[in-house]
Parts: structure tokens; C-alpha cells; sequence
């Protein structure tokens, strides 16, 4: 099969920081503060969603009650992806690749079952949970729920049809989507792709799933550099979405190409700790064939867990002293939507031939950057690399 | 051994399979061939006040000995084991180093009542909060729960390459993991593949959430005679569980170590809708476009196909949708029809890789699995729907299997017997 180049020539992207790539480069060039609110979960503090013109990209009511906050959030940055690409007349044969968590939960609901059958004798509690259940839940809610549905409702409401994939598996979910949507461009499958995913920060079931993991930090903010030997993460609102074009497509539509995808590779070691890690993202490093490290910066997708961290920090010093920047000190974790925003936030970059200040105390290294790498070490399980160059 | 694209042609060398007719294989392809049905009254939980209370479902052995139900991601990810161990056997290898990726068809899973329940008695309050802080270091409940979680256990213990990809496309899942595995040999990127759908959703809310939907089956009275695909009083699914398991290679490299070729994947076709959250494009254009696509992946012709492996849910919508579909692809009289779900229900997400696994049984002994509970056809859809009796033909060839989702996920697959 032939192998074509694959181009970044849109980015929609939201995080507690504003939405678009412009406000994303404004603020992060002028010393953006991280947007913290520490109270309405704690003792786990959140980056907390902006607000949103929902109309500007979800314009019937209908279809914004069909969802809640996280398949909003995402139908909405998936909308200004393909406006930012220029591609709203290319939509119907678009693929479509979702890298999705978990939809919302009916939390209330959630908590008035819950009381109703601690306080409910066991033989009885079986039928009192079909009881409260078929009478509470709302019917359209298992549809919020769906992972399956932030993908078609980005169908629904902006007419992505040319065909719809949604991947599960938390951070590492988020990088295949990427390297299977660029793949699939490179070898003639298609001329353009959708790709991403959004992660709603401010939900109690979204707390409730990552709490038993141990791996949420708690009271106050602290960047990721100094969460200490124990370490943890900051969950953040977030959405990204690509747009990949093939080069020759790009350039015969005129669409400015941001970037360039150099490379992208994925992997997930079983045992993590004591450079199980690491040396699985080295494989993937010299797998993309790197002349040199030169002009190579690195935008970090570093949760803050500590184990990752460990095995981020001992494969990223194998770099030597190259640019790097933590985005997750500013921006928070946001799981399946980290991954491609770190990418938007590199095409972003190298379309503007510059690169970031440090995000966190620890970052360091500055100069001419003229590729970036973009790591994804999952807060469980996952290793992921992908290297960004200049637009040709 | 190359396709008209020039790509590699891609085998089946091994099937592992499980649903509510058994575990196993061959003792699933005989149940199908007599017409037995697998649903019955739901036995694992109280059913008082649902409206739907029956199913198939798949008990573990533990639970079969009276232990507690266990949660979906562990049910799911004893069947996707067993199926995968199967279908290793059957291709001649070994457990745990395998060659190649994961391609795991799965449901979205997450924690249930009973861990809830728990986490509440132990927190002493019913909030969130309390909840959430009481789980702090109850790495069992994260890593059963965390979407990459199935996937990863399933990688380590068969020694699957690479990150483990994990996929939902609702109930086309199992054909778009199928899809994935296809395309990774296609492209070079394996010789072979482990693709599979699994799922085992049959739990209080789940049914529940269905019921609201107004998609489930009502007939409680005989479940054995619920799902009716094509039949004239069908009234809705019948959920179900089960998981099935293809070992994926690349012809060349199966032929050169003497593996048996079961048949091909010749050809993989989606498109998504976007006219409704759980109906398709009034029109029938997304499926009748994935019909098309997957032939044309396949390089075959409407003429080409001997039979279709229904979709064929027991929905009124569904059916009428796919009998449309399927007119306007092969014309005024399409090759015959049937469904699988007549007698195992729908599996969900494992559905297309259940359906794609008889379809290539249905090419191995030139015979076709039957529609059961065909009473009353349904005279507005005019197929022939292979009624209630298996059926023996020659020089069957190729079978295209149809995989619709809610959510508008589309996926075809052309199956075809061994070269």
C-alpha cells in the first residue's frame, strides 16, 4: 500500500483555560494562572469546564437535551474542529475516530437509590432496586450514557458520516484513535478524519471511578512537580478534536496545513514499574527513527501519578536536555481528551513557529523548536509517542 | 495471495465461541442448526416489577454453584478468555505468545449496585463524596472498572502484542473489531490477530435502561418464542450474552505453517447515520451504503452473495430498515436471509463477531442456520428468511454479515470460504 502524508489542518479544543486555538496560545504565552475549584468535589480539586455558546455548534435545543455536559462538550469541540479546518462542506464522507469514557450517570438518582436500599432489608432489596429504577431513570438518559453516543451525536448534529469507530481504554484509548485515523488516511482509506475526545471534569461518577485507584490528588492545587513522592492527579475539563487530511487533499482544497504527523506510536506494558515503562516508550522513541534530538521539543502529557511519572521523568531524561513543558500543570488530566489536546497544543505550535513558556516549576529548556514530541504515559496502563513536524 | 487492492488476504484459522446455547464452539452450531432457542426466564436477580423478564444469558461456573452474580467486566472478560482459548486451540497455538494485536469488542462497563451498595455501607452515608473517599485504595474496584482494564488482562495472559485496542460501536462492535484486526493485516502492521466481541450486560439496570427505550421484547409468557426477526408480531430484542473470538492471519503466513484456513474475511464496509440516536436514515442510505462499501472492499458483486447473516434484531424498526436495506442492494429478490438472534437474542456487542463466526460455519458446511419462531412473515418485507428449518445448499461462496447499531455504527462484513 502507499503511504501518504497525513496533516493536522483543524483543532477544536476547550479546556478550563477558554476554547480555540487562538485563546489557547494567547493565554499560554501570557502567563495563564491554572482555573482550579477546589470546593464543589472535594477533597479532590478540578479544573472546571468554561462556558460555553452551545447554539454556535449545537444549534437545536433538542439535540443539546439529548446529551449531557460531557457529550456536549465534545459534539461542541468536535464542531470547531471542522469549522477551523474549513471542512463543513467535506463532512458527509469524513471518518470518525472517538476515543470516549463513560457517559453521565443520573447522580441524584444514583444517591436516593443508594439510600433506599443500605436502609432495605436484603431479601427485599432486589425487587426495590427494579422499582426505584424504572421509575426515576430518565429513558433518554441511557443514551447520554452510551460511550458509543458523543460520536453519534457528532454524526447527528455535524453530518460526520463517511464512517464512526469509538475506542475505550482511558488515556491510551485516545492515542490508537489517533495513530488508527492516520493510518488508515496514509494507506488510501479516505481523504479526511475527525478525531478526539472531551472529558466533562465536574461529575461525582467520574471521581467515584478514578477515587479507588488511589490516583486522584487531594485539597489544593499544587502543579504536577510538586504533588510529592505520592503524587496524583488533577482531574481537568477538556476536549480536543483533529481534523487529519491527507497532505495532497489539504493543499488541493487550499486548507492551511498546521502540522505535520512525523509519527505516532503506541504501547502498554503489563509490568510499569522499575523501567517497564520506560523502556517501552524508548522502543517506541527509536522505532519513529530519530536522526537527532535536535530542535525537538517535548509537551508532556504527565499525569502526575506517581508511578508514570517515575518511568516518564527516567525515559525523558534518555532525550537529553531538550524543551519541555507539563500541560497537565496548567490544564489538568483530562483522560480520554489529553492526549489530543497535547497534540493540538504542538500543531499549534509549529503552525506558529514557536513554542510554550514552562507550564510548571520543573519545566525547562528553551530555543528553536522545529519538532514536537508529545508523550501519553496512561495513569494505569499505556505508553504512547507522537512526533509533530512543521507543515512541508 | 493478494486481494484486488493488492492487500493481503486475510484468514480465519481459529473460532472460539460462547452464548447462552453453551460453551464451545461446535456444540453452538449444532444448538443453532436444530432451531434451539436459547432464552429463558431471567434466573439471576429479581425480575419483580420489569416489564421484560427474560433472556440468554451465560452463567459463570462459580455462579452456577450459587455464588453472588459477578459485575459485566468480569463475565465479559471470562467469556472473551474462553472464546479466545478456543479459537487459539483450533488454529494449532499456544497461549500466551501471541503474535499480534488485541482487537477486543467489549461494552462500556461500570461499577453496579452491589459494589455501590457496599461502598456506602462502609463510607456510612449515601453522597458521592463519602462514597468516593471511602474507595481511596480499592485498587480491585479501579482496575476492574477503568475502561483498559479487560483489555489488559486479556493481553497478559495471552501474550498479545502492542497496546490492546478496546472498541464500542453499540451492536456493531464485534464486526468493527473484526474490522480493526482486517485492516492491521491489510496494512501490514501483523500477520496475525486476535478479534473479538464479548458482552454480558444481562443486569438489573442495563434491562432496565432497554425497557425504556421501548426496544426489549415483552413476550414474557414463552421466552423461547420472543425473538421473532422478520416474523409478523415481533414486538423487540431479547437481550443476551455470549462472546465469540477469530484468529486473524494473513493467508500467506497461515498456508505456510500449515494451518487450517476455517475461511476469509474478503471484505469490511461502514457508515454512519445521522438522522436519529437509535433509528436509521429513514432513507436506509447508511446501511444500504455499508452493504455496498464492504462489497466493494470485497471486489465482489451484489450477484456474488449466496446469503446474509441478518442483523435481524426482532425490532419492528430494525427489520423493516434491513429488508429495505437489502432490496435496494440486490434487487427484488435477494439471496436468503436469516437470523441468529432467533435463537440466541442479541448479544450486544458481541453480535458481530457471534454472527461473523456461523457465517463462516454456514460457508464450511454449505448449510444455512434458520429463522426461528417464523409464524406470521411479515408480508410488508417479502424474504426468505430460511423459516424455522436449516437448510442444506452447494457452492455457497461468499455471505455478507450485517452489523447496525444504535448510535448509527454500520459495519458489514463479506465472509467466503476457504480458497
Amino acid at each position: 500500500m502507499t503511504r501518504r502524508d497525513v496533516v493536522i489542518t483543524g483543532i477544536g479544543l476547550v479546556s478550563s483555560l477558554g476554547e480555540g486555538p487562538e485563546a489557547h496560545w494567547a493565554a499560554l504565552n501570557n502567563g495563564a494562572k491554572p482555573v482550579v475549584d477546589a470546593a464543589s468535589f472535594a477533597p479532590f480539586p478540578v479544573h472546571p469546564l468554561p462556558v460555553l455558546s452551545l447554539d454556535a455548534q449545537i444549534p437545536k435545543k433538542g439535540d443539546q437535551r439529548q446529551m449531557e455536559p460531557w457529550q456536549r462538550l465534545g459534539t461542541y469541540a468536535a464542531g470547531l474542529a471542522i469549522d477551523h479546518a474549513g471542512a463543513r462542506g467535506l463532512v458527509s464522507d469524513m471518518h470518525l475516530v472517538v476515543a470516549a469514557g463513560g457517559g453521565e450517570r443520573d447522580v441524584a438518582v444514583d444517591e436516593a437509590v443508594t439510600a433506599a436500599l443500605t436502609s432495605a432489608a436484603p431479601e427485599a432489596s432486589g425487587a426495590l432496586l427494579n422499582e426505584k429504577l424504572a421509575t426515576e431513570l430518565r429513558p433518554t438518559l441511557f443514551l447520554a450514557q452510551l460511550s458509543n453516543l458523543l460520536a453519534g451525536n457528532i454524526s447527528i448534529v455535524h453530518g460526520v458520516t463517511g464512517s464512526s469507530r469509538t475506542l475505550m481504554g482511558e488515556e491510551e484509548a485516545a492515542a490508537d484513535a489517533i495513530r488508527i485515523a492516520a493510518a488508515r488516511l496514509a494507506e488510501g482509506r479516505g481523504e479526511i478524519a475527525l478525531v478526539g475526545g472531551a472529558f466533562a471534569s465536574q461529575r461525582w461518577d467520574m471521581v467515584l471511578l478514578y477515587a479507588p485507584g488511589g490516583v486522584l490528588w487531594q485539597g489544593d492545587y499544587a502543579p504536577i512537580s510538586a504533588r510529592g513522592d505520592a503524587g496524583g492527579l488533577m482531574l481537568g475539563a477538556m476536549a480536543a478534536f483533529l481534523v487529519l487530511e491527507t497532505a495532497e487533499h489539504a493543499q488541493a482544497r487550499g486548507a492551511k496545513a498546521l502540522a505535520r504527523i512525523g509519527g505516532i506510536a503506541s504501547d502498554a506494558a503489563h509490568q510499569r514499574a522499575g523501567g517497564g515503562s520506560a523502556t517501552a516508550a524508548a522502543a517506541l522513541w527509536q522505532g519513529m527513527a530519530p536522526a537527532s534530538t535536535a530542535g525537538l521539543g517535548v509537551i508532556s502529557g504527565m499525569t502526575g501519578v506517581a508511578e508514570a511519572r517515575v518511568e516518564e521523568e527516567a525515559f525523558l531524561a534518555t532525550l537529553g536536555s531538550v524543551p519541555l513543558r507539563r500541560s497537565g500543570s496548567l490544564l489538568g488530566h483530562g483522560v480520554e481528551a489529553s492526549f489530543p489536546a497535547n497534540v493540538a497544543l504542538a500543531a499549534l505550535a509549529l503552525s506558529q513557529n514557536g513554542f510554550y513558556p514552562a507550564m510548571d516549576p520543573a519545566d525547562a529548556g528553551d530555543g528553536a523548536v522545529e519538532r514536537i514530541l508529545v508523550t501519553g504515559f496512561g495513569q494505569w496502563r499505556g505508553e504512547a509517542l507522537a512526533l509533530l513536524e512543521k507543515a512541508p | 495471495m493478494k486481494d484486488h487492492l493488492g492487500r493481503p488476504l486475510v484468514a480465519v484459522t481459529g473460532i472460539g465461541l460462547v452464548s447462552p446455547l453453551g460453551w464451545g464452539l461446535e456444540k453452538n452450531w449444532a444448538a443453532l442448526l436444530a432451531g434451539t432457542s436459547g432464552i429463558t426466564r431471567i434466573r439471576r436477580f429479581a425480575t419483580d416489577h420489569l416489564k421484560t423478564t427474560m433472556a440468554g444469558t451465560v452463567d459463570l461456573p462459580e455462579e452456577v454453584a450459587g455464588a453472588e452474580p459477578v459485575p459485566a467486566p468480569v463475565r465479559v472478560e471470562r467469556m472473551a478468555a474462553a472464546a479466545i482459548a478456543e479459537a487459539l486451540a483450533a488454529a494449532g497455538m499456544t497461549e500466551g505468545a501471541f503474535d499480534g494485536p488485541l482487537m477486543l469488542g467489549m461494552p462500556p462497563v461500570e461499577m453496579e449496585w452491589p459494589q455501590r451498595v457496599a461502598l456506602a455501607r462502609r463510607a456510612g452515608g449515601n453522597g458521592h463524596a463519602a462514597l468516593s473517599v471511602a474507595s481511596i485504595g480499592q485498587r480491585d474496584l479501579y482496575e476492574t472498572f477503568l475502561y483498559g482494564g479487560v483489555g489488559e488482562r486479556l493481553a497478559l495472559r495471552f501474550g498479545t502484542k502492542g497496546a490492546p485496542i478496546a472498541i464500542t460501536t453499540a451492536c456493531a462492535t464485534g464486526a468493527s473489531a473484526i474490522q480493526l484486526g482486517v485492516e492491521a493485516i491489510q496494512r501490514g502492521e501483523a500477520k496475525s490477530v486476535i478479534a473479538l466481541g464479548t458482552d454480558g450486560s444481562v443486569q438489573p439496570e442495563a434491562v432496565i435502561r432497554f425497557s425504556l427505550l421501548s426496544a426489549l421484547s415483552s413476550r414474557n409468557e414463552d421466552p423461547t418464542k420472543a425473538s421473532r426477526p422478520f416474523e409478523k408480531s415481533r414486538d423487540g430484542f431479547v437481550m443476551s450474552e455470549g462472546a465469540a473470538a477469530l484468529i486473524l492471519e494473513d493467508l500467506e503466513h497461515a498456508r505456510a505453517r500449515g494451518a487450517t484456513i476455517i475461511g476469509l474475511v474478503r471484505g469490511c464496509g461502514e457508515r454512519a447515520d445521522n438522522f436519529h440516536r437509535t433509528r436509521s436514515n429513514p432513507d436506509g442510505s447508511s446501511i444500504i451504503g455499508a452493504m455496498k462499501n464492504a462489497l466493494a472492499d470485497a471486489g465482489l458483486q451484489p450477484a456474488d452473495i449466496g446469503y446474509v447473516n441478518a442483523h435481524g434484531t426482532s425490532t419492528p424498526e430494525n427489520d423493516k430498515m434491513e429488508a429495505l436495506g437489502l432490496r435496494a442492494v440486490f434487487g427484488e429478490a435477494p439471496p436468503p436471509i436469516s437470523s441468529n438472534k432467533s435463537m440466541i437474542g442479541h448479544t450486544l456487542s458481541a453480535a458481530g463477531a457471534i454472527e461473523a463466526a456461523f457465517s463462516l460455519l454456514t460457508l464450511r458446511d454449505q448449510i444455512l442456520p434458520p429463522t426461528i419462531n417464523h409464524v406470521e412473515p411479515d408480508p410488508t418485507l417479502g424474504l426468505d428468511v430460511v423459516p424455522n428449518e436449516a437448510r442444506r445448499v452447494s457452492g455457497l461462496r461468499h455471505v455478507l454479515s450485517n452489523s447496525f447499531g444504535f448510535g448509527g455504527q454500520n459495519v458489514c462484513l463479506v465472509l467466503s470460504a476457504a480458497p
